[in-house]
């Protein structure tokens, strides 16, 4: 039986009067793509936000790589957080840096590695999503599928166990989609990686999945392969389908 | 909120008095909410200042943005300042027969006060918006979270770096932009008299003491600081989408400018009851 990486267990959310994540369960396991499908606003990103302790849960309990990341200081859930990758919607690189810099940036706390060795690493990175040319850029000037493989690039850097996707393909033509998909597949043969994609886009989930989960007002209200799910006889869920 | 009228399209007062005081307490209650949140932000940079690593690197680079970069603004402003305060000067002492008076009276009143809360009102129009926007569009991308999630900290990465380097660069900026501003001066009086450069700052550093100089710098360290506090914090906690990063700059210089107010009344008070 593969280890549990990463459970969730009644997980509970709520801004406000609006409660986002009612007693949400979830388990993730080694070397696994887990699709979250959803409709937008249902609490899809506020769940890997509670992943990785970006957004503090109001009660349930989040284990990643073992440890509850609710009992642990700040400078342990630091190193927690270098096991788990994040690609965020908006690739969030950081303006101000270049490519280069982007990719040097989470490797800061490396300042016994030499020169070379970092350079390595960052070169890397970029071969693994085919941009090793933009090194030197701005993320200006990058198109917002190139944003996306350069994230993609800093989040390996590190060399996560976990890797969590919030909307890979949001606001990329059908052409990159398909090539960001892929990329995840292929990052996750070659690292064994195991990884949470959040997604509304049906041809991202049925390239990337191993299992799915559907979420509806912040509930886990099916589970299973892309084909289980597309033969499943509920109209709300064949809406994802059609 | 549209005010409700009766039938005959009336105001009903009694109503419209408790919609204004619901509005009232609703802002008294915002406004405490802000000032916890402003002092549990300063806490945590008093913490987070003293605890190690150190982002040097971090500090040089934004001293060099906030304080060389700022350079040429502050000179310019301060030369005019110094040439126009003499220009004004001049016909009031003339009356008195005082035109002798002018270069002590300029230098006086550009070091003790003129030249530190003008630069630093250029200083928070100029560094305060830039650091209000900055933060609140990576706030805004989740550049802030990016970092977060790669572990750094980003509190000490970007707030506790430009809180530093403002607190450190606007005393330089301030004694650069006196000494343009006192050359701004001699160009003033030279405009309609002919006192050799010399003479001048003879008459200057004659009249100005310890007392006007020290105050007058040392109040500009909790301008910088106030400064880049209230931007750092207008920015860190700006949530409003792209709506958010235009009202982040604009408070971190209204807030910034006024907190510059506030604090040279007080500085004022201690350095009078020093002076008695």
């Amino acid at each position: 039986m593969k280890k549990t990486v990463a459970e969730i267990e009644h997980l509970n959310k709520s801004f406000g009067n609006n409660h986002v994540l009612k007693d949400m369960n979830l388990k993730l396991v080694e070397g696994e793509n887990l699709v979250v499908l959803g409709k937008s606003g249902s609490g899809k990103s506020v769940l890997i936000k509670c992943l990785v302790g970006l957004i503090e849960p109001d009660e349930g309990k989040v284990n990643i790589l073992g440890k509850n990341i609710s009992e642990l200081k700040i400078e342990e859930l630091n190193l927690l957080r270098k096991k788990v990758g994040f690609l965020f919607q908006s690739a969030a690189l950081y303006d101000s840096m270049t490519v280069r810099e982007n990719l040097e940036f989470p490797l800061r706390d490396l300042k016994s590695k030499p020169k070379e060795e970092i350079n390595e690493l960052v070169e890397e990175a970029l071969r693994n999503v085919g941009l090793e040319d933009v090194i030197d850029n701005m993320p200006s000037e990058l198109s917002g599928g190139m944003r996306k493989r350069v994230g993609l690039a800093r989040t390996l850097i590190l060399k996560p166990e976990i890797i969590l996707y919030d909307e890979p393909t949001t606001g990329l033509d059908p052409i990159t989609s398909k090539e960001i998909s892929n990329l995840i597949l292929d990052i996750q043969k070659k690292y064994n990686t195991s990884s949470i994609i959040i997604t509304h886009d049906m041809e991202c989930a049925r390239i990337t999945a191993n299992r799915m989960i559907i979420l509806k007002n912040g509930t886990a209200i099916n589970e299973g392969s892309f084909k289980e799910l597309s033969e499943l006889n509920d109209e709300w869920v064949h809406s994802f389908f059609k | 909120m549209p005010i409700e009228t009766n039938k005959n399209g009336k105001v009903n007062p009694v109503r419209e008095l408790r919609s204004t005081e619901n509005s009232f307490v609703k802002h008294l209650k915002e406004f405490f909410e802000e000032i916890t949140l402003l002092t549990k932000f300063t806490f945590r940079f008093f913490k987070e200042v003293i605890k190690p690593p150190y982002e040097f690197n971090e500090f040089v680079k934004q001293s060099y943005l906030i304080g060389y970069k700022s350079f040429p603004l502050v000179a310019i402003t301060g030369l005019i300042m110094g040439l126009v305060l003499t220009i004004q000067s001049r016909p009031t002492l003339a009356q008195f027969g005082a035109e002798s008076w002018l270069p002590a009276m300029v230098a006086v009143s550009i070091v003790r006060e003129i030249g530190p809360v003008i630069t630093a009102l250029i200083f928070a129009g100029k560094v305060g918006s830039g650091i209000g926007a900055e933060l609140a569009s990576m706030k805004v991308t989740e550049q802030i979270d990016a970092m977060e999630v790669s572990g750094i900290n980003p509190f000490k990465y970007l707030v506790v770096t430009r809180i530093v380097s403002a607190t450190v660069m606007l005393p330089v900026l301030v004694s650069a932009a006196n000494a343009i501003s006192l050359y701004g001066a001699y160009i003033g009086v030279n405009l309609e008299g002919d006192v050799s450069f010399r003479l001048f700052f003879a008459q200057v550093f004659d009249k100005l003491s310890f007392t006007d100089v020290f105050p007058g710098i040392i109040k500009t360290f909790f301008f910088g600081f106030a400064v880049a506090l209230i931007s750092c914090y207008k920015g860190y906690n700006s949530n409003k989408g792209t709506e958010g990063v235009g009202k982040a700059a604009n408070s971190a210089v209204v807030f910034g400018s006024l907190f510059i107010f506030i604090l040279d009344m007080i500085a004022v008070q201690v350095t009078s009851l020093f002076s008695r």
